[in-house]
């Protein structure tokens, strides 16, 4: 791991830039503790999203049970994947965001709309000034409006590039999971059927992503609320005749 | 003096060139580049035999230098090679092991075997450490049995039963992951390689245009050359166009003969 120069003072929330970069200082940073891929599509009732629990230090797997789904407000779910103490530092703006939200006391609380285009300021400015949170944001929920329950699913990453889709991955999700639900998913799928889809695709990340456990969580949101599921394991399959023998009738070769 | 210079070169790649090619460079010289196949291959073991896939867009950067090219290249009567990476490394060193396979079939009066193949292609990628950049998924049914390979650039080989390779690689791995399990018959077979590479034409940049499948068995081999095409031109109106004579009005017509134009001279034939 290089050990970057720390950055100077003015680093505490992102936002004072009162002293300007001297010819000396460096903004950049590098993510330490990092999680992988996370996946959400839109089903029937809301939204579902998933992802393991690890994280990862390098290429040491320091963490095995990190929560990288969080519940905001009564509406959303947000999931992340990169550098998880920027994730927990978003957690705490979105935190201060609901709080002062909540004490208008006005019966309005925040759709997920509005979480996501506020993620994506936050998300943006710091990109600009060239100290951006290191993280792919995955921001989900239902909530009622003009024209019904309107479910919402976006993503935001640390470049400030955002877009809603019916389903979104980060990470290396993106190359392996997004073909699959790209051919699979469908309008008004079941939470069972979202979960075998899933799941289908975490099974493709754990066997294919290095960075990937064996420990999920799926979670989902709907106009009751969000619900995290506790961690599980998914079976994988090892018994292939070529993997057991792979030198059978080739000999000398492997 | 005699010495050093006059000896043969004992194959393997020549660093001659390197210390004037990086002087080059540092002046300002912009090597060419090279076209690549930015390329989605497969291949897997059902239970008959072999099926190998691949896209059909060969890239140059970022433009398409050819929508329809073959990357699925003949080795021996049995045993075929999808190549990806650059696309002159892969022509040719699937040529030159090709024929190196035909000699040694003639040599030994025998099939040739899929290990002979694959034994050839690595020593030849190793000994040129990397820079011979073809990343193969190689294929074929023996006397021995069916077999799937991959053989990477450096010369390091796997034996698997399902194989993916080029940028598209991961896409179609995705498909294989999910769907692939032993002992598929046939139509399954082509079906999942022809998911698996459409998954890579679709959501990889570097693949596109059309399918080609390559069904190996025991003495017989079906090369299905653009099995499918999910990449047709569309007209804008749906039911195509039709140029019947009489649609477009004539305003005038000149005709001029050319045969008083032209000399017709009385030549030789071509010597030898």
């Amino acid at each position: 791991m290089a050990w970057q120069q720390p950055m100077d003072g003015s680093h505490a929330s992102g936002s004072k830039v009162a002293a300007a970069d001297g010819p000396g200082t460096q903004r950049t940073q590098y993510p330490y503790v990092t999680g992988t891929s996370v996946i959400a599509l839109k089903y029937k009732d809301g939204v579902i999203m998933a992802c393991d629990t690890g994280a990862s230090y390098g290429s040491t797997l320091r963490y095995k049970s990190v929560e990288r789904i969080k519940a905001v407000g009564k509406h959303s779910l947000i999931g992340a994947s990169g550098e998880f103490s920027d994730f927990q530092e978003i957690l705490r703006y979105l935190d201060e965001l609901t709080l002062s939200d909540h004490m208008w006391d006005d019966g309005n609380s925040l759709g997920p709309k509005e979480v996501h285009s506020y993620l994506t300021r936050v998300m943006y400015n710091r990109r600009n000034k060239f100290d951006p949170l290191w993280n792919s944001l995955i921001l989900g929920g239902v909530k009622k409006g003009p024209k019904g329950e309107e479910k919402y699913l976006g993503m935001v990453n640390m470049i400030g590039t955002h877009f809603e889709e019916n389903h979104i991955a980060t990470g290396f999700g993106n190359h392996l999971a997004i073909p699959i639900l790209r051919a699979e998913w469908r309008e008004d799928m079941t939470f069972e059927e979202a979960v075998k889809l899933v799941e289908k695709c975490l099974l493709v990340l754990l066997y294919r992503d290095r960075s990937s456990i064996n420990k999920f969580q799926i979670a989902k949101i709907t106009t009751e609320g969000a619900t995290i599921y506790p961690p599980y394991s998914l079976k994988t399959n090892w018994g292939f005749a070529a993997f057991e023998n792979p030198s059978k009738g080739a000999v000398g070769s492997w | 003096m005699a010495g050093a210079m006059d000896l043969p070169a004992k194959g393997g790649f020549s660093f001659d060139l390197c210390r004037r090619n990086a002087m080059l460079a540092e002046k300002g010289l912009k090597m060419p580049g090279f076209r690549k196949t930015g390329t989605t291959i497969v291949g897997l073991v059902f239970q008959d035999g072999v099926v190998l896939g691949a896209d059909t867009r060969a890239t140059e950067g970022p433009i398409v230098a050819d929508k329809n090219c073959e990357k699925i290249h003949y080795m021996a009567p049995n045993i075929y090679c999808c190549g990806a990476g650059t696309a002159a490394d892969t022509e040719a060193v699937t040529d030159m092991v090709s024929s190196q396979l035909q000699l040694h079939r003639y040599a030994t009066g025998r099939e040739s075997r899929v290990v002979t193949a694959l034994t050839l292609l690595k020593s030849h990628l190793f000994s040129y450490q990397g820079h011979v950049s073809a990343a193969l998924v190689l294929g074929g049914v023996d006397v021995t049995g069916p077999h799937l390979h991959t053989v990477y650039p450096h010369g390091s080989t796997d034996t698997l039963p399902f194989a993916t390779m080029g940028s598209g690689s991961l896409a179609a791995m995705s498909v294989f992951e999910s769907k692939y399990k032993e002992g598929l018959t046939r139509e399954e077979g082509i079906q999942l390689v022809s998911d698996a590479i459409c998954a890579g034409i679709f959501n990889d940049l570097g693949s596109g245009s059309n399918v080609d499948v390559c069904v190996i068995t025991k003495g017989k081999t079906e090369y299905l050359r653009n099995h499918q095409l999910p990449n047709p031109r569309t007209y804008a109106s749906s039911k195509g166009y039709s140029f019947t004579k009489g649609q477009t009005e004539v305003l005038s017509t000149k005709i001029t003969q050319l045969k008083p134009k032209v000399e017709i001279a009385e030549g030789d034939a071509m010597e030898e």
